[in-house]
């Protein structure tokens, strides 16, 4: 067995040539029907498969992602098509994935790793927050990490325990990682491309309940819009949180799983007569302040939603966050909507668990709108 | 490396089955390592003869020549020299700690020598002796334990990767480096080093087999110095020796007398050898002593007593790569003075850089978190700029 592996340059002829008619391609179909409907699980694994073709320096590995294709088959068909050097199953072992990752990340590669479920992923948790996170600061910026860590995260698929944790937590409080989750079908593709392409390590969160959620979404165009950030030296959506849904009275902050739950609160509120705006953070570190604040000083109230128990979470950090940047411009506390702190529920329970449209909305009212 | 013993008998070597088929023995044979621990030089530093060296056919180990033992034997002072100065150094409050391989140099002496240019090494925080034999600067190599950084010197510059304290964490990165290296065609060979109690741990287990799962270069290198701060050996494993743990993946282990740097040489030479043909990785176990505590701030006269200690005194490696070396007419007065002034050269080195108080830029802290700083952290530099100036100021 003698691997070979392509040199940039050769890769990059390809893609050059692959987007010239992928362009072709897309303008042909803008002229007929307009996109058609994509899943996240598709976006997810077009966005590997472009940096792997673009990159020779990337590779995948983790468990049951070769020949199976992963359990959510984000990975399907790319074994077939790039060999199994490229893309491969490891013996069933987390703390070995990204122990071997960070070497491999060390000796000029692009590792892209997957835990098949957020709570599988705690045995890599020395290696992540001891290596993966600190290797740069320990060698004093000799030494890139450009390791993404895929994890399928949270709940609202009536998984089994240890299938449905938010654990984003874990890994905001832990310096040197990004952490980066995806709501929409565009914005998977987007994120999967930047974060493969980071020189730090990236925590990539996959809200599981949205991976066969589908979008008309031009996955050619996406290409050619990333590639042509990418050659900027732009990234749209590292350290930048989105407005999903424009509205003056109130903000929802929301992030993964939690923002189409916080879209169907707003589309509710609207019927009621209230105008809801909701942010997508995306970014959850870098986290970007700016865009966050900016929504909250102009409704002057904010709500943040997020699955994960509360206490000690990410959305109390944005909470607190939010309440120092944006003080004189709030008309009432922020407020949270969280999963409860409890272990997370059996899958007759979870309904009972997330946060769901009543419960933002009764929070949105208790926003002392009388006062 | 032409000096490296073995590396005739493993060239046509591939794979598993034709190693075994070149050494004429089962692939049980193989994997198992030998019956007693393979002792070329003995305590009183003679040459044994073949028959008593502990080898089983297939585990027969060449002398190394003239050249390459002076070489180590020269880096064996050095690093005996190294280790005290260090100690001496924390005791004088120049350095925060220090784990002292005092004892242990012959290991860390042969883990770097038996290692080709290209190669990785993966140490523990006990290895700077090894660090150093591999070719980092003395005062970068002590960074660590200076305490004004983690680390002191660039892993991929020097092939070296960067001590810090969990355990075993560092196995997994050197298969990640053979890994790397291997798809992409080249023949590194990756030593990586952990000690007796690490065994223990679950990293040297997924670390192990997944260098057998994909047979990748990597040689694993613990040194049983007997103790795990205070816990025996006894406590770790009732394995027949940790290098029989090697045949649970499929993998030759071996065992060698941790304190002869001859059959460390040998053993590892050939390890290296066979692993860079492509027949996949390697565990050796060397059995040496931790001969001083843990660190400064450990006391192992509350677990292990003085007689213990005195038992292995007297089979120092040093002593006894002496006298060998000087029965074999290797060492005279001038090479003896040359080598003592190179080991005298480095204690130097290490006292002017470590004596000088190092340079310390508090906005440093926030540098190399990530390749590009958050607005966050750009927030937090700012906080401490402002706080120093203040400071300045007030001065």
């Amino acid at each position: 067995m003698s691997p070979h592996i392509t040199t940039s340059s050769e890769a990059n002829g390809n893609v050059s040539a692959a987007t010239a008619r992928a362009t072709e391609r897309a303008a042909e179909r803008a002229e007929a029907a307009g996109p058609r409907p994509v899943t996240f699980a598709k976006a997810l694994n077009t966005a590997l498969a472009d940096a792997m073709e673009a990159d020779a320096g990337v590779v995948l590995f983790g468990e049951d992602i070769g020949t199976l294709g992963g359990v959510f088959r984000i990975t399907d068909g790319l074994t077939a098509r790039f060999g199994v050097e490229r893309c491969f199953d490891t013996p069933l072992a987390e703390s070995g994935i990204a122990g071997m990752a960070i070497g491999m990340a060390m000796n000029g590669m692009r590792p892209v790793i997957e835990m098949q479920f957020d709570a599988f992923a705690y045995p890599a948790f020395e290696q992540i927050a001891s290596h993966l996170a600190k290797m740069r600061n320990r060698t004093r910026g000799a030494v890139d990490m450009p390791v993404v860590v895929r994890i399928p995260y949270a709940g609202g698929i009536g998984g089994v325990e240890h299938h449905c944790d938010s654990s984003e937590a874990y890994y905001a409080h832990t310096p040197g990682l990004k952490v980066m989750t995806p709501s929409t079908v565009s914005d998977a593709y987007r994120m999967m491309r930047e974060a493969i392409a980071s020189n730090d390590p990236v925590v990539f969160l996959e809200p599981k309940k949205l991976y066969f959620s589908k979008d008309p979404v031009d996955l050619d165009a996406l290409r050619t819009e990333y590639e042509a950030a990418a050659a900027a030296g732009e990234h749209p959506t590292e350290g930048h949180a989105a407005v999903a849904r424009a509205g003056t009275d109130a903000t929802l902050i929301a992030y993964g799983p939690s923002v189409s739950t916080a879209l169907a609160a707003a589309a509710a509120a609207a019927e009621e007569g209230r105008s809801l705006e909701v942010i997508d953070v995306r970014s959850i570190v870098p986290f970007d302040d700016e865009a966050v604040c900016a929504s909250v000083r102009k409704t002057g109230r904010a709500v943040v939603i997020s699955e994960a128990p509360g206490f000690a979470s990410v959305a109390s950090e944005i909470t607190a966050r939010v309440q120092e940047r944006c003080f004189h411009s709030l008309a009432a506390p922020v407020l949270r909507v969280t999963g409860f702190d409890i272990p997370f529920p059996a899958p007759k329970l979870e309904g009972f668990f997330l946060p769901g449209v009543d419960r933002i909305l009764d929070t949105v009212d208790s926003l002392q709108w009388e006062d | 490396m032409s000096a490296v013993p073995g590396e005739s008998q493993a060239a046509e070597a591939a794979d598993l089955d034709s190693v075994c088929r070149h050494f004429g023995i089962s692939v049980e044979d193989y994997l198992l390592p030998s019956r007693g621990q393979i002792q070329i030089v003995d305590e009183g530093g003679s040459l044994r003869p073949a028959e008593d060296q502990g080898t089983e056919p297939g585990h027969e180990y060449p002398l190394p020549d003239d050249e390459t033992l002076l070489k180590a034997y020269e880096q064996l002072v050095i690093g005996r020299r190294a280790n005290d100065q260090n100690s001496a150094l924390v005791r004088q409050g120049r350095m925060a700690v220090y784990p002292s391989s005092h004892g242990q140099e012959a290991c860390q002496v042969a883990a770097a020598l038996c290692l080709g240019q290209n190669d990785w090494m993966f140490p523990t925080y006990r290895d700077s002796v090894a660090v150093m034999a591999k070719g980092v600067d003395p005062v970068e190599t002590m960074v660590l334990f200076r305490g004004d950084w983690h680390g002191g010197y660039d892993p991929r510059q020097y092939k070296v990767g960067i001590q810090s304290t969990p355990l075993t964490t560092q196995l997994l990165h050197g298969v990640g480096v053979a890994h790397a290296a291997k798809l992409r065609g080249e023949d590194t060979v990756v030593l990586a080093m952990c000690g007796d109690g690490a065994t223990s741990e679950g990293d040297f287990h997924e670390a192990l087999n997944f260098a057998a799962v994909f047979n990748l270069p990597v040689i694993f290198f613990v040194q049983n110095n007997q103790y795990a701060i205070s816990v025996p050996l006894s406590q770790q494993s009732v394995a027949p020796s940790l290098a029989h743990k090697a045949v649970g993946y499929g993998m030759a282990g071996e065992r060698v007398d941790g304190n002869d740097l001859v059959a460390l040489m040998a053993v590892l030479g050939r390890a290296v050898e066979l692993a860079r043909t492509g027949s996949g990785p390697l565990l050796v176990e060397a059995h040496t002593y931790r001969m001083q505590a843990h660190t400064n701030a450990d006391d192992a006269t509350r677990y292990r007593e003085d007689e213990e200690v005195t038992a292995w005194q007297a089979k120092d490696p040093l002593n006894r790569m002496t006298t060998y070396l000087k029965n074999k007419g290797l060492l005279d007065d001038a090479v003896t003075e040359r080598i003592a002034a190179h080991a005298e050269d480095t204690a130097q080195a290490l006292r002017d850089g470590l004596n000088q108080d190092p340079e310390i830029d508090p906005l440093e802290l926030f540098d190399h978190v990530y390749a590009t700083q958050t607005p966050q952290l750009a927030e937090q530099r700012a906080l401490l700029a402002d706080e120093l100036s203040r400071e300045g100021d007030a001065k």
